[in-house]
């Protein structure tokens, strides 16, 4: 009994904090970010902030994360960092990926 | 258009990487605007081979590059080229270069879906666009396979990444580890497929040696050989074979033996300018000696020479050779003449080939001598001793240094041959050996070949005296050459008959003077005897026309007497009164 509040308790406090990379509006970035947007409303309703970074405006930020990929979503927290890659539509693979979901 | 070889247009515009060697086996560079790939194990060199392309490239030609780096980070990449006095952060600052180290690691990236490498297009087109890079090094871009899922989009993306390259118009170098089969692991060769350069480390008896080979170069001839190269404190540096030709230029002068009796054995003034010689003999025959009057005679003339020693130090050499008479420790103080001495096996041929490259370079000598050659020799590496004596000969004649090289046979082997088979290379030959008789072990010389002079082919007694080297004639008899005491035995018994042959012929002389004196007072007398006879009969002669003058007279003064005809001429009044 004691188990579950604390679980609860430990996913309820975190933040997550998302930036997802893309290069300009090409379909494999609208797909991902459209697929980002459902898992974050299913899974991470009120506790997560997205940010999409457009590198074709800002490359300079493209050698901080060490994005070579894209689309290429960063979970910049909780920590440590993940990094997926692909327009996410293995949503199994996001959640894994997220660290949302035990591995088997 | 009738000299194509001539013609630029049909070559394709170049890029020089700067490295010594490498533009002259490409003739002239890498591809401009094209990736090159550059292939090799691991620890041959590759990326310090791609590094100094972007050095050379950012401080001799004014070319900024971009070092995207897969597997090292921009701070042991740094340290690790400094050893080589490459100052990257200097670059950096100067905006001359751009070191982007590209993190990936497997375990921390989840594949969801489809993806492309545009963020790596992005990133590149960045630092290129920062500081307007003429030059990309992508080293090593196959660690993308191993960090990276799904093979398919990578080789696709990767084709589209040397496409891209090519439509940015910069020379690249992408270096991949060798496969097993195949040049690379991922077969990169598919995709860069207009210069390959391969590079090799080997290791044989102990002794490592590199090696690069221009695989391909679409468009271009190039060196197909494998070419040593070494990477020492002044970079990269490939030594390409004789594949110059032989375009060097010969010289008429000539340069002092040391020995004037050598002297006059090659044509009376030594050897050629810039001519490779070498002494091959036994062991004590005297080789270095021989080099050490060689050595000495340069640096009289004010020369500078450096001498190679494999074999002893230069203290024991020096030591050695006053035991002959020649000093050399006041050419070392003069600066005059560099000994450097080291043990053949410190490093391999190419490092001691280079060694010897940079000692000329530095040090500019007239003289080289190398002590003795045979030493590099261990286990079976002939072959590359030879080529790689053929690169220092070919080297030193370029530079019109003439080379004196050593060489010592053994005691079984014929002595017309070197360990190294390099009597081709060599244009002045001497053999020294020895000559074992009447119980005594002597030394002989004779000049075995000699281009281009005449030169004596008289075996020679060769004495190493306090006061140097000294050639005496040898004898050659019934039993063969005579040297030592056989040989002053010899001299003695000449003496003699010469003496008593001259005594002969005083005696002749003599006897032909007597023969003469006595001739002489036999023809005095002859004359004297021959005097008195003409006298005698000159006498008689007088006596004669005495009378007959007196006997006419008295006829005349008979016909006056008897009142004859006094008109008449007296001669016919003499046959008319008859």
């Amino acid at each position: 009994m004691s188990a579950n509040p604390a679980a609860a308790n430990n996913t309820g406090a975190e933040v997550f904090l998302l930036r997802l990379y893309v290069a300009g509006q090409t379909p494999k970035s609208l797909i991902a970010f459209a697929n980002l947007k459902k898992i974050c409303e299913e899974h991470l309703a009120g506790r997560y902030q997205l940010e999409v970074v457009d590198l074709l405006e800002k490359p300079q930020l493209a050698q901080g994360d060490q994005i070579l990929a894209i689309p290429t979503l960063v979970r910049k927290l909780p920590e440590p960092v993940r990094k997926i890659i692909g327009d996410l539509s293995d949503t199994e693979r996001v959640l894994i990926g997220l660290d949302l979901r035990p591995q088997k | 258009m009738s000299r194509p070889k001539q013609n630029p247009r049909t070559q394709l515009p170049k890029v020089p990487t700067g490295i010594q060697g490498l533009d002259e086996i490409t003739g002239g560079g890498l591809p401009q605007g094209r990736p090159t790939l550059v292939c090799g194990g691991a620890g041959c060199g590759k990326t310090l081979l791609a590094m100094e392309f972007l050095v050379r490239g950012a401080i001799e030609f004014d070319e900024p590059g971009v070092f995207m780096a897969f597997e090292e980070n921009v701070q042991d990449l740094t340290q690790n080229v400094a050893s080589l006095g490459f100052d990257l952060k200097d670059l950096i600052e100067r905006k001359k270069l751009v070191l982007d180290f590209v993190y990936i690691e497997r375990s921390e990236i989840e594949e969801t879906g489809e993806y492309d490498l545009e963020g790596l297009f992005i990133r590149l087109a960045y630092a290129i666009d920062k500081i307007g890079a003429k030059r990309v090094v992508l080293d090593t871009i196959e660690s993308l396979f191993a960090g990276l899922p799904n093979p398919l989009i990578l080789r696709a993306e990767l084709r589209r990444l040397f496409r891209w390259l090519k439509e940015k118009g910069v020379t690249a170098i992408i270096t991949g580890e060798r496969g097993e089969e195949t040049l690379t692991r991922q077969g990169l060769e598919e995709y860069v497929s207009d210069c390959v350069i391969m590079l090799d480390h080997r290791v044989n008896e102990q002794v490592s040696s590199r090696r690069l080979r221009v695989v391909k170069y679409r468009g271009s001839t190039h060196g197909t050989n494998e070419y040593p190269f070494l990477i020492d404190e002044s970079g990269f540096s490939v030594l390409p074979v004789t594949s110059l030709g032989l375009l060097q230029s010969a010289s008429r002068d000539r340069i002092a033996t040391g020995v004037a009796a050598l002297d006059a054995m090659l044509g009376g003034s030594g050897y050629y300018l810039g001519s490779s010689v070498l002494v091959s003999g036994t062991a004590g025959t005297g080789k270095s000696s021989l080099a050490a009057h060689f050595v000495e005679a340069a640096c009289r003339r004010g020369e500078r020479a450096i001498y190679f020693a494999f074999e002893e130090s230069s203290n024991q050499i020096m030591r050695n050779m006053r035991s002959i008479g020649i000093d050399l420790q006041p050419w070392v103080d003069k600066g005059l003449l560099q000994f450097q001495a080291n043990r053949p096996t410190l490093f391999g041929l190419e490092m001691h080939l280079a060694t010897m490259h940079k000692a000329v370079k530095d040090f500019k000598p007239q003289v080289v001598v190398v002590d003795p050659l045979n030493s590099f020799v261990i286990g079976g590496n002939e072959s590359e001793v030879k080529t790689m004596l053929m690169r220092l000969v070919d080297f030193l004649k370029m530079n019109q240094v003439t080379a004196f090289f050593t060489n010592l046979t053994s005691g079984g082997d014929v002595l017309e041959k070197t360990d190294v088979s390099i009597s081709s290379l060599i244009d002045t030959w001497l053999l020294l050996r020895d000559i074992e008789i009447g119980g005594e072990r002597n030394r002989g010389i004779y000049v075995l070949k000699s281009r281009g002079m005449a030169h004596s082919n008289q075996i020679r007694e060769f004495l190493l005296t306090d006061h140097g080297v000294e050639l005496r004639d040898v004898y050659v008899g019934p039993g063969g050459v005579l040297t030592g005491s056989a040989r002053l035995a010899q001299e003695a018994q000449e003496n003699a008959a010469q003496t008593a042959r001259k005594q002969e012929m005083e005696y002749r002389k003599f006897e032909l003077e007597r023969k003469r004196k006595a001739l002489e007072v036999q023809i005095a007398a002859m004359r004297a005897e021959f005097e008195i006879l003409e006298a005698e009969t000159l006498k008689i002669v007088g006596q004669e026309q005495a009378r007959e003058t007196q006997l006419s007279q008295e006829r005349v003064d008979m016909g006056v007497s008897r009142k004859a005809n006094i008109a008449a001429r007296p001669a016919r009044s003499k046959g008319g009164a008859k």
